[in-house]
């Protein structure tokens, strides 16, 4: 099974809302479309599920021209970020209606949703309304429609971003579990960087109605193709700088140097660097190391990382480490960086090096 | 031991005076006339219960709540589901939503005794357009001031006239509030129109619909000018509501003690009905 878009776009009024795209995802492995709110993932949701008409392009599945079919035609599941269930129906009822819509025998039906319901620990629950679940049960009562049917495509439109952070991680591990072997195409619309390297497969890094950047998701991550997808692809957002390159070294500032390394540009000139956060330490740890100068603006502890935002000259950096470091607010602090995991953009924003 | 601070009282106070002299001193002094007889000069004779036995066994107030039952059920039969089927044919965005809105809004912005007058003029057999055209074009004998059906056709109509809007803005308000999803994941299943109005309109308006119900039955229970105005009561008694009967006693006949148990009476009929359906309706919601 295979889900491809050609030369699709989307046009609203006088607005280009998705602007020319093609892409092919695939089954087996979660296709994760990573942007911003308004990049235009819900948009290219709703044009791959038929729910909403393509202004000019085609849409396949395996081949067959499904652009003008109606979403039921096409056999797709979509799972919202809001929960969506029939709110009269119990949730038995409202895991079963799309399969009695497509005909299913009683028997069979009864089969499908009890096993359905038993992965997503419903069973309990299966004579209650939507309105006597909580939220998780909600979203879960709604996966379950979406995933007892036989669809050829499960969209997935932030479907994690309205719980709390336990069932956020607990959900987000079963996933994957519940939908392989399953033989549809798995759609699973984002904006946290860190659910992409966590589900995997593939991701289609969006921008302002458009997939900048699509591949296996550790290589993008690896090799942004330009600031902006850099900019998508990390939480807290990647720290950025001004840099000269000349006479065999890298210059952050007058004081800040290092020697060029095998991933710097190798003609002479001015670049934006790129650093995740997590690549900025208080601690030193390889000689490697660049040490910078920054002053404390805001420190936060999340879980058991600490991360600092800092000032050092013209720029606001943050970093991000392992383990609980204080920071005294508004004092200079060191920092370290590792030269070897910097990104060098070119003016135009493409990636260098 | 815990101090109780009984200062707050002070705080509810004010309310307590104004739910004072706009319900209960004027309530209790209908219970106090309810109980007595008098012949005016302030004299009052103890009546016990009897105004209310007399009235419950009497056969003008049996009829008069008849018709009041009737009036009130046909123009909720009528309304709610004109009213759902306009709010689902309205425009949910776009230039012709306010145009709709504000025309939908103009019927319940009229005076009621000028809604009265209005259908009153328009169905007079001689002068009024409708009542014109019903005798002289049509040929149909059209006068609700000799006929007691057409009079029943007129108050009704014109009622419908009046009040479908309420419930067409409150079916309208229930529907733009439903989620985009909801109807997308109906189209996934492909479900058909009906389903998307059982199972989505319906439930989701089920809150706004139950406001519309009780805001029409009270009204539409305690209604007196439109009809007073329009028919009087007549001809003969078959148009005198509930209403109109109390202020005849009252005002007409002077019996303030009838009159008085009546409007109790009336009162626990309105009080009761709303209860109970507000009650069952909201049942599911509460546990």
């Amino acid at each position: 099974m295979a889900l491809e878009l050609r030369q699709v776009t989307k046009v609203v009024g006088s607005n280009m809302h998705i602007k020319e795209t093609s892409l092919v995802l695939e089954q087996g492995h979660f296709n994760v479309l990573l942007g911003q709110t308004g990049a235009g993932k819900t948009s290219l949701i709703k044009l791959m599920a038929g729910l909403d008409k393509a202004a000019s392009g085609q849409i396949l599945m395996d081949g067959i021209d499904v652009t003008n079919q109606s979403p039921q035609k096409r056999q797709i599941s979509l799972v919202h970020q809001f929960f969506v269930n029939y709110p009269h129906m119990t949730v038995y009822d409202n895991i079963a209606s799309p399969l009695r819509l497509s005909g299913m025998g009683k028997d069979a039906i009864a089969k499908r949703v009890n096993e359905t319901a038993d992965i997503l620990q419903l069973i309990p629950m299966l004579q209650r309304r939507p309105h006597e679940l909580s939220g998780g049960q909600q979203q879960r009562c709604a996966l379950a429609r979406a995933i007892a049917k036989d669809s050829t495509v499960v969209f997935l439109d932030e479907p994690l971003a309205n719980l709390d952070y336990k069932l956020r991680e607990e959900l987000r591990d079963q996933l994957p579990d519940l939908l392989a072997g399953r033989g549809a195409v798995v759609v699973y619309a984002t904006s946290e960087p860190e659910e992409a390297l966590l589900l995997g497969g593939k991701t289609a890094l969006m921008d302002d109605g458009q997939v900048t950047q699509f591949g296996p998701t550790a290589q993008i991550y690896r090799h942004p193709k330009n600031l902006n997808a850099a900019r998508v692809f990390s939480d807290p957002p990647i720290n950025i700088a001004e840099v000269i390159v000349r006479d065999n070294q890298v210059e952050l500032s007058p004081e800040i140097t290092w020697p060029l390394s095998s991933n710097a540009p190798k003609t002479a000139g001015t670049y934006t660097l790129g650093i995740r956060p997590n690549f900025v330490v208080p601690q030193k740890t390889s000689a490697s190391q660049v040490a910078l100068k920054g002053r404390v603006m805001v420190s936060e502890l999340s879980g058991s990382e600490s991360s600092a935002h800092f000032e050092m000259g013209c720029n606001a950096w943050v970093s991000q480490a392992h383990g609980i470091h204080n920071y005294t607010i508004g004092q200079e602090h060191d920092f370290f960086m590792d030269p070897s995991k910097c990104f060098f953009f070119a003016p135009d924003g493409a990636l260098i090096a | 031991m815990k101090k109780h601070n009984q200062k707050a009282w002070l705080f509810v106070l004010p309310v307590l005076i104004l739910v004072a002299f706009n319900a209960l001193i004027p309530m209790m002094t209908v219970v106090n006339y309810s109980v007595q007889e008098t012949f005016g000069d302030n004299l009052f004779f103890w009546e016990g219960l009897g105004w209310f036995e007399k009235l419950l066994r009497s056969d003008r107030f049996h009829d008069a709540l008849g018709r009041q039952f009737l009036f009130t059920g046909l123009i909720l039969i009528i309304e709610i589901p004109l009213g759902i089927a306009i709010a689902l044919s309205m425009p949910r965005k776009g230039f012709w939503v306010p145009v709709c809105l504000v025309t939908m809004a103009l019927p319940m912005l009229i005076p009621w005794n000028v809604v009265g007058a209005m259908w009153n003029i328009f169905t007079l057999p001689d002068i009024g357009l409708l009542g014109y055209f019903m005798n002289h074009t049509l040929g149909i004998n059209y006068d609700m001031t000799q006929d007691p059906l057409a009079a029943w056709i007129t108050i009704i109509t014109m009622d419908v006239w009046h009040w479908t809007s309420l419930v067409v803005l409150l079916a309208y308000a229930g529907l733009v509030s439903i989620p985009d999803a909801y109807y997308q994941a109906a189209k996934i299943d492909g479900a058909s129109n009906w389903a998307v109005f059982r199972y989505i309109q319906i439930p989701k308006m089920k809150n706004v619909l139950t406001i519309a119900i009780l805001l029409r039955f009270m009204d539409s229970f305690n209604i007196y000018t439109e009809p007073f105005v329009l028919t009087g009561g007549g001809p003969g008694n078959s148009t005198t509501l509930l209403s109109i009967d109390l202020v005849k006693i009252a005002l007409g006949q002077f019996d303030l003690g009838p009159a008085a148990a009546m409007s109790l009476i009336y009162f626990a009929i309105t009080l009761l009905v709303s209860w109970l359906f507000y009650t069952l309706m909201t049942k599911d919601d509460l546990n």
